[in-house]
């Protein structure tokens, strides 16, 4: 038997206005499997944003269904909505949105701290190893105004894992790096993606970074225009 | 330390200069309180321990005499003429007195025969008060041993203490005779054993204590008295407890407090300005602690989002914020308990009689600092609601965005 895949949109539309009705997605299908490492490209105005959120539980469609892992998510109240989004999704903002007041080790164990209420000593020990993972262990106790972006960057993607994800959303991950930063957090997410065959979804600009993902949804209008696979690369 | 405290911690720590106003502006708050409450406090009980310095709480005497008339009908034309008071017993007093000792609230019950007289000696007399009590029980409602100023508190055989004021105007000293002469003539002759002062001019200028019997042959009351004297644990339910005495026993029951109704409407004004005056320092400070909180709210729109986005509860989001309010309540609690004390004992300390006795009197206890801190802690709850409505309220896809 095929195992549920990690994301299915069914005829997921969008539409914002009352009097005047604006259709922001429209009629969208897509199916990430596990272990998938997609690109989200279009641009700006496209929907792409809209449907990231969506995906992402933080907005409702306005028909359609979203399934993760093959639960549907229709009817579920806010506070089941924000349970589910914590064990099942991780976020990646482009503006690394770490919290300023709390250190580096506290920012990652922040997700498992919201969902368990209290810290313990397991929750303690996988932050430590999710930093030692994006390279970042001697830093735990550093602020995030004491890092530089790229480190910031970093905390961000292992709070992202913290919980374990089925599906990391990742809004333009490396947008606000310079180049060879940019080039690091890349590998860094690849690097997860092949080891732990996470499940990664990628919104970005840079058609060079789409280029080495396995595959490229661009959306334009509010349609999915092209959805192709790129050939595997080794290593 | 669960998540919300620890977020609602760090969020107040990050403030600074912020968290440092809110805290200054809690603590301030419970201190006016604090003060205001220990000046009225103090001033009201001192007023009240005077004022009771020589009075008993309740006074249970024989109802007044009254004529019933034998012809009751619609036609004919009846004149009461009230009969003329005499000084009565209470019917069976020692048992009324047994049931007072067993009645709950009551701490000290004194039997007293009371009346008119003249005291001299020599070719001086004033006219005074005689009362003839048992001293033991008696200073369990009025605390003469205390008051003494000169001689000791005794009343045996033909002994009597007297007022400070009634003995210089009679030229007496402890050790010597007075004679005490009542309105129908009897008279007996007793030792002046000690000398009092209550506080209250009337009382030192015609109080003369004697022993009950010597009371009770002097005003022809042999074995009965003509009133039941009660000290209760409830000063302010006084008035409540006199009625249902009175209901109890068929005596008339009179409070302190209708026996100084005007003393009562003074306090009670001063209270009702002091809980004025205290409402609005809470108004004062609940708006600026939901202020300061309201611009804290907007400042970490973007972290709060964040927060949400991870999966925080619409609930955890909302006890973050009020638990920042309850904290300020706190932390104002604290420091203004401190600040408050402090100023009450420098206050006091500013104005002194020539004794040395403060002459603002201030009385700070546990229960008021417990009253204040509940206060500020449930005024901080109380401003964060809004701030935490709007915190909990906040769209996390809209405020990442918007970042």
């Amino acid at each position: 038997m095929k195992p549920e895949p990690v994301l299915r949109l069914v005829g997921v539309t969008k539409e914002y206005g009352e009097e005047v009705v604006t259709r922001v997605l429209h009629d969208i299908d897509l199916t990430l499997e596990q272990g998938e490492f997609a690109a989200l490209i279009g641009p700006s105005g496209s929907g792409k944003s809209t449907l990231l959120n969506i995906i992402g539980l933080l907005d409702r469609p306005t028909s359609g269904q979203v399934l993760l892992q093959g639960q549907d998510t229709r009817g579920l109240d806010e506070d089941a909505l924000a349970r589910l989004r914590a064990r099942t999704l991780g976020f990646i903002f482009q503006f690394h949105h770490l919290m300023p007041a709390f250190t580096a080790l506290e920012n990652v164990m922040m997700p498992a701290l919201a969902e368990r209420g209290w810290p313990d000593e397991r929750m303690r020990t996988r932050a430590l190893e999710l930093l030692a993972q994006v390279g970042l262990k001697e830093r735990a106790g550093a602020y995030p105004r004491q890092m530089s972006g790229g480190q910031q960057q970093r905390v961000a993607i292992a709070r992202a894992l913290t919980m374990s994800p089925a599906l990391v959303l990742a809004d333009e991950p490396t947008g606000n790096l310079d180049t060879g930063t940019s080039a690091q957090v890349f590998e860094l997410l690849r690097h997860i993606n092949r080891e732990q065959r996470m499940t990664f979804l990628i919104v970005t600009h840079d058609p060079r970074l789409a280029q080495q993902c396995d595959r490229i949804i661009e959306v334009v209008d509010g349609r999915i225009v092209s959805d192709r696979r790129e050939p595997r690369r080794s290593g | 330390m669960p998540f919300e405290l620890f977020v609602a911690l760090r969020f107040l720590r990050e403030g600074r200069a912020q968290t440092a106003l809110i805290f200054a502006g809690a603590s301030v708050g419970v201190a006016v309180i604090i003060f205001l409450s220990a000046l009225i406090d103090g001033l009201q009980a001192s007023l009240v321990d005077k004022t009771l310095g020589s009075q008993a709480h309740i006074l249970l005497r024989a109802p007044d005499e009254a004529a019933r008339p034998l012809v009751s009908s619609p036609d004919a034309l009846v004149q009461v003429v009230r009969p003329a008071q005499r000084l009565r017993t209470i019917d069976q007093w020692q048992q009324v007195l047994r049931l007072m000792e067993r009645t709950p609230g009551v701490t000290a019950v004194s039997p007293s025969v009371s009346g008119a007289g003249l005291a001299s000696r020599g070719t001086a007399s004033r006219s005074i008060v005689v009362r003839g009590v048992e001293p033991e029980r008696f200073e369990r409602i009025i605390d003469v041993p205390s008051k003494l100023v000169a001689g000791q508190w005794r009343l045996l055989g033909a002994e009597a203490v007297i007022g400070q004021k009634l003995a210089r105007e009679l030229g007496v000293v402890v050790g010597d005779t007075l004679r005490v002469t009542t309105a129908d003539g009897r008279a007996d002759s007793f030792l002046v054993t000690g000398l009092f002062d209550l506080g209250t001019q009337e009382v030192n200028e015609r109080w003369v204590l004697v022993p009950l019997r010597s009371g009770q042959t002097l005003l022809d009351l042999v074995g009965g008295v003509t009133t039941l004297e009660l000290r209760v644990t409830d000063l302010f339910g006084a008035q409540a407890l006199a009625e249902r005495l009175s209901q109890r026993t068929g005596l008339v029951a009179e409070s302190w407090m209708t026996l100084n109704a005007q003393l009562l409407v003074a306090l009670q004004s001063q209270s009702s300005s002091r809980y004025m005056i205290q409402f609005f320092v809470i108004i004062a400070v609940a708006l600026g602690i939901a202020s300061v909180l309201v611009v804290s709210v907007v400042q970490k729109s973007r972290e709060i989002g964040i927060l949400k986005a991870m999966g925080t509860t619409t609930p955890q989001v909302m006890r973050v914020f009020l638990i920042q309010g309850a904290v300020v309540g706190l932390v104002g609690s604290l420091l203004g308990g401190l600040m408050g004390a402090g100023l009450a004992r420098f206050f006091a300390s500013l104005a002194t009689n020539p004794d040395g006795s403060p002459t603002f009197p201030i009385q700070l206890d546990a229960k008021l600092f417990l009253t204040a801190s509940a206060v500020a802690i449930v005024t901080g709850l109380l401003s964060a609601v809004a701030p935490a409505r709007r915190a909990s309220g906040l769209d996390p896809a809209v405020v990442i965005r918007e970042a």
